[in-house]
């Protein structure tokens, strides 16, 4: 059964702060236990958006995309997605607008309500440790995320 | 087989544009083209800002974690490096010839990571320039443009991306950073509801994949004459080969053959490379420039990846594969010509002709009950030191490490796919800059004909580097002083990662 909400976070586990994705998953998963009053959700991880994950947005009522971000103020900002056709189409990544995009072009209709959690990050270098500030700054949005879910 | 336009006489004195960083093109990369006032291209280079960290990443690492690191090297092709350092490992623990099941599991895990990254590439990366024209309005340029345009076209790949990552999961165990392949074999093997899972679509998967063969080769020979010119140079071509000089992607020996397609070397033991092949610096590069020890770096450089794999080996074990090869290998032929095709944009109807042989070896595959074997590893007289060699989605992949006696790896050496393709593709970028540059005004659409050209490759770089944020487009054509004169961007997602 698909669960009506879907969490999706990516980042590559070795490289810095771009861990932030998947611990953040990897600590959601941990608090689900202690917060039953949380709605029904699926969290999936990857190392990026590709074009074969606007499958995972089929049947979800509401989208929560999660990466670690150098261009957002710390510890994370939120933003509403809007489908778009993004002309950056930057190597074998895509973003969050063009997936929602793609969703749109392979199903024909629109694609659930999506929000964007970005995770304020520092350093990104292979084998590299997640930063203090990040650990702060995944903290905070796991706070935010706790919220998020509760609600109806 | 060296370019006179791999360095300006008088630098100096020229005009620079750099594309910087490609778009479409995992990593960071860079084209500096230098012109003179007659916008007459007088240097061009392709500059990979590669990174070196892996090595000292994996260094010191107990050998068994190994396997499992290096898929953190690369967000593209982490199955690929997964199943390298996995064979080197096997080496280290005396596993020359694995169990029956191990070796099949591995394999099917292989031709789902070639699956599903070809089909990724032809029809989300390249398929946009096909479809369109290189000089198309940059909007349409993208996946997006194909889903509007072409949306059965759109939807077959993203099904054939979404199936070849459902066989990874089955035999990696995961869908991300899997553990199936372990030293010595592998640590599952498929339940009978697992393949049967699979079958269901299989059948499906050859027919669009053949389907995706008639595609390209269509586009080709309906423009035949920019297809078989376009960014066309000649080369060597390396690849691995099977014992019988089939096509192989997981397993086999070096072939290769010098740019007349006679054979220059055989059945070279993979074990071996570090006699066969050396890496040359160059001041200009952060990349090194594999090329072949005994011809030296002047005429000794080769090519890699489907284009080389598809006129290397003498068949491909796969009947509609087959066809398509020998198909392929005539049109080689046609008009007078003699020897392999050395046009870049053929690398696309190779990579198609290798997706099919692909979905063909897995459909394959999971009809074997071998596949739900138990077992899984074997060993034998341990090694200090091992290389493993696989055909990557972009061409040859080494793991070569030395491991001491607490198990610990003291040495790792890889030479990735891009790698070996650095002085192919600088050749590939000058050849159009040469024909389509030189002389004229520069606009986007001209200039993404350079980018097309590197995109044939197919390259990644994430191995070597890691993006942060969005890639975007950025031209600036400079005087000879190093004013900015003139610029050209696209802009950029909004958000950063």
């Amino acid at each position: 059964m698909t669960e009506p909400s879907l969490v999706f976070a990516w980042g590559n586990p070795s490289r810095g702060d771009d861990a932030l994705g998947p611990l953040f998953i990897e600590r959601l998963e941990a608090l689900a236990a202690a917060h039953p009053q949380w709605q029904r959700y699926e969290a999936l991880t990857d190392f990026q958006l590709q074009i074969e994950h606007a499958l995972d947005l089929r049947g979800r009522q509401r989208i929560l995309f999660v990466d670690a971000s150098m261009a957002c103020t710390a510890p994370f900002a939120v933003s509403s997605l809007v489908r778009e056709r993004d002309t950056s189409f930057s190597s074998h990544s895509l973003s969050p607008q063009a997936l929602l995009q793609v969703y749109r072009d392979l199903d024909g209709d629109e694609p659930p309500p999506a929000q964007l959690l970005a995770i304020r990050g520092e350093r990104f270098e292979l084998g590299e440790d997640l930063s203090a500030a990040a650990r702060t700054h995944l903290d905070a949005a796991l706070a935010w995320t706790a919220a998020w879910l509760a609600a109806p | 087989m060296g370019s006179p336009l791999e360095t300006a006489a008088n630098p100096e004195r020229l005009r620079r544009v750099a594309i910087d960083p490609l778009s479409r093109v995992e990593g960071h990369g860079k084209v500096s083209i230098l012109l003179d006032d007659d916008d007459r291209v007088q240097q061009v280079r392709l500059h990979i800002v590669e990174f070196r960290g892996f090595e000292k990443f994996i260094q010191g690492r107990p050998y068994w974690e190994v396997p499992v690191m290096v898929q953190r090297l690369c967000g593209i092709c982490p199955v690929s490096h997964h199943l390298a350092a996995s064979k080197a490992m096997d080496i280290i623990v005396g596993a020359r010839q694995l169990t029956e099941t191990a070796e099949k599991l591995r394999r099917l895990m292989h031709y789902g990571q070639i699956l599903q990254s070809h089909a990724l590439h032809f029809f989300h990366l390249a398929s946009p320039d096909l479809l369109f024209g290189f000089d198309s309005e940059v909007s349409r340029r993208n996946i997006v443009g194909v889903a509007s345009a072409h949306p059965e076209t759109a939807k077959r790949g993203i099904l054939l991306r979404k199936f070849g990552q459902e066989v990874i999961c089955a035999t990696a165990g995961k869908r991300i950073h899997g553990t199936g392949s372990i030293p010595g074999g592998v640590n599952k093997s498929l339940t009978r509801e697992e393949r049967d899972f699979l079958i269901k679509d299989s059948a499906q998967m050859v027919a669009w994949s053949h389907a995706a063969v008639q595609m390209i080769k269509a586009l080709h020979r309906q423009n035949a004459a920019l297809y078989d010119s376009f960014a066309s140079f000649r080369a060597n071509s390396m690849s691995l080969v099977a014992e019988d000089g089939g096509l192989d992607l997981y397993h086999g020996q070096l072939r290769v053959r010098d740019a007349d397609g006679k054979l220059l070397f055989d059945q070279v033991d993979t074990q071996d490379y570090a006699h066969l092949i050396a890496e040359a610096v160059k001041p200009w590069s952060y990349m090194k420039f594999p090329y072949l020890t005994s011809l030296g770096e002047e005429r000794g450089w080769y090519r890699v990846g489907p284009l080389a794999r598809v006129q290397n080996c003498d068949r491909i074990g796969t009947r509609l594969a087959e066809a398509e090869r020998q198909e392929f290998i005539a049109y080689a032929g046609e008009n007078g010509r003699s020897g392999p095709l050395h046009a870049t944009l053929a690398y696309h109807w190779a990579r198609m002709i290798e997706m099919l042989f692909a979905a063909e070896t897995i459909d394959t595959l999971l009809a074997d009950d071998a596949l739900s074997g138990d077992q899984l590893t074997t060993s034998g007289q341990r090694a200090t030191e091992g290389v493993g060699v696989i055909e990557a989605p972009r061409g040859t992949l080494i793991h070569h490490y030395r491991v001491d006696d607490n198990d610990l790896v003291s040495v790792a050496n890889l030479i990735v796919s891009t790698t070996h393709n650095n002085q192919a593709m600088n050749s590939a970028v000058r050849e159009v800059a040469k024909t389509h540059l030189d002389g004229r005004k520069l606009s986007e659409g001209l200039l993404n004909h350079i980018e097309v050209a590197i995109r044939a490759f197919d390259p990644c770089l994430s191995c070597a580097t890691h993006a942060l944020g969005q890639m975007p487009l950025e031209v600036s054509l400079n005087d000879g002083a190093g004013r900015q004169i003139d610029r050209l961007s696209r802009a950029p997602a909004s958000m950063g990662q």
